[in-house]
């Protein structure tokens, strides 16, 4: 291969949270099996950009580098994905890279999530086991609800399905897919499932379930394959009967 | 963030409003013109029942208007609510998103300019019978936009009957999500039939 081949990159910049954004290209040498993120880290080692002109180096998240995390996930080319598996290869050059534009920016190109760990919070995705003793072991699992729940329990918080959806946005609170599809995996679980109720009252509150416009971009988004639309249609189910089991009254409000 | 509020309760029946009774009563509205396909003559007769039923004003803003209004105005809210910058614009959902919103806002109009041309005229003295609509669409411009209005009006409800059967959670999986989009194409090319051929008898 010629030694001296370059990768070109155009990068979406800005300052601070307040300040606007602007566009910033660079070259940066190629190498084989290069990925968007060492294409990033050789702008942080040499930050010049395609003028020759020195300049910031380029800021962004990751950790894992394996897809595992969803921290490193922009927009890549205009598809919303992780940048530690986007091979340079695959992609047709200027590279567009820009931040998730549903989340508020904190500097270039990362992004700050909390808007979707909060409402983690919000819906209690976790099962509730802390206390002063050893409860034992939990209940059994029957196996197909173990593989059910192993789908939803692949969500790396990467927050590419709060960015595909149109209702997910500075006009409405609509908290998108991920927590959605959090409240089933938790609700399946034996233990879990005694906060059952918790859980879906927390999904027919503000920017809850109901919200969803259905235009089914999140399940085609999501990098781990999870059955999004599945999921918000069985908590649409759910709320559905928890609202009229609270109204009538009914001994089954939780199991 | 304040825990509960109404939304819920308010999507859920705005939800159940958009079939029951507004989705019947287009259908109803529909097969009823319909009759003018067989002529003048029995058109009114069919007209002159429905607008002559006992209680027809009561029934008329508790069937219709009220909640064609809640359904309409929250509906407006909710389309407004969207944003359409991003995405993947060019999945078939995602293209029958931004179309229930944009035939939510058409259906809205033309009811409201329809409503004025026939129930406020009626209402106004003018009697209510074939010719009524037959000079509306003696302009093809009207006749036009009749056309558009009954096609967005079908889509709407034949789309929302598949977004319908999500919303209560019944059609859940892939294939049935699948099946039930089959069925929502052929009640919108069933009543879109209906809604043209009785249209087209009034010229
Ligand atoms: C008057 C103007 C109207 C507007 C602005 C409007 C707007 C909307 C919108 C935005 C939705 C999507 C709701 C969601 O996904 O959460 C919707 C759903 C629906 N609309 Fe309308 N609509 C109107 C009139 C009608 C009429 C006349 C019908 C009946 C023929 C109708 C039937 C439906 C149905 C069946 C749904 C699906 C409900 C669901 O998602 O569960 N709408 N409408
Ligand atoms: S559901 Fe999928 S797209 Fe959404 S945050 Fe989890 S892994 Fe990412
Ligand atoms: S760095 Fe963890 S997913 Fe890319």
């Amino acid at each position: 291969m010629a030694e001296n081949k370059t990768i070109r990159l155009s990068i979406k910049r800005q300052e601070n949270p307040e300040s606007s954004p602007y566009w910033e290209d660079f070259e940066v040498p190629y190498r084989e099996n290069m990925n968007v993120i060492s294409a990033l880290m050789e702008i942080q080692r040499n930050p010049v950009n395609a003028k020759g002109d020195k300049t910031t180096p380029v800021t962004w998240d990751m950790s894992c580098l394996e897809e595992v995390c969803g921290a490193c996930s922009m927009v890549i080319n205009g598809t919303a994905r992780q940048s530690c598996t986007a091979l340079i290869d695959q992609y047709e050059q200027p590279i567009k890279l820009e931040p998730m534009s549903t989340f508020p920016i904190v500097k270039d190109l990362q992004i700050d999530r909390s808007f979707m760990f909060d409402s983690l919070k919000r819906v209690q995705a976790w099962v509730p086991i802390d206390g002063t003793y050893d409860l034992g072991p939990g209940p059994r699992m029957p196996e197909k609800k173990r593989q059910t729940a192993y789908e939803l329990s692949k969500c790396m918080t990467c927050g590419v399905c709060l960015e595909v959806c149109p209702n997910v946005n500075d006009r409405s609170k609509f908290i998108g897919a991920a927590p959605i599809s959090q409240v089933r995996l938790f609700n399946l679980h034996p233990t879990g499932s005694m906060n059952k109720h918790e859980r879906l009252e927390a999904l027919m509150g503000v920017g809850g379930v109901s919200e969803c416009g259905m235009a089914q971009n999140c399940v085609k988004a999501c990098p781990q394959g999870i059955p999004l639309t599945t999921s918000i249609a069985a908590m649409q189910r759910e709320t559905t009967f928890h609202a009229f089991k609270s109204f009538f009254g009914s001994d089954h409000q939780v199991d | 963030m304040s825990k509960q509020d109404s939304s819920f309760l308010i999507r859920r029946i705005h939800s159940l409003l958009g079939v029951i009774p507004l989705g019947v009563f287009l259908v109803q509205h529909l097969v009823v013109n319909h009759f003018a396909t067989r002529g003048e003559e029995a058109f009114n007769q069919a007209a002159g029942f429905m607008g002559n039923l006992p209680f027809v004003i009561f029934l008329e803003i508790f069937v219709i208007y009220i909640p064609i209004l809640f359904h309409g105005i929250y509906g407006i809210y909710i389309a407004f609510t969207a944003q359409y910058r991003y995405g993947f614009p060019n999945t078939y959902r995602n293209i029958n998103f931004v179309l229930q919103r944009v035939t939510g806002v058409l259906s809205f109009i033309f009811i409201a300019i329809h409503v004025y041309q026939t129930r406020v005229q009626v209402f106004m003295g003018v009697d209510l019978d074939f010719d009524l609509v037959a000079d509306i669409v003696e302009n093809p411009w009207w006749l036009v936009f009749y056309i558009v209005g009954i096609l967005a009006t079908v889509y709407h409800f034949a789309n929302g009957l598949w977004t319908f059967m999500i919303t209560w959670g019944i059609t859940q999986s892939d294939k049935s999500q699948r099946i039930m989009g089959y069925v929502s194409l052929i009640v919108f090319v069933i009543v879109s039939v209906i809604g043209i051929q009785a249209i087209l008898a009034f010229i």
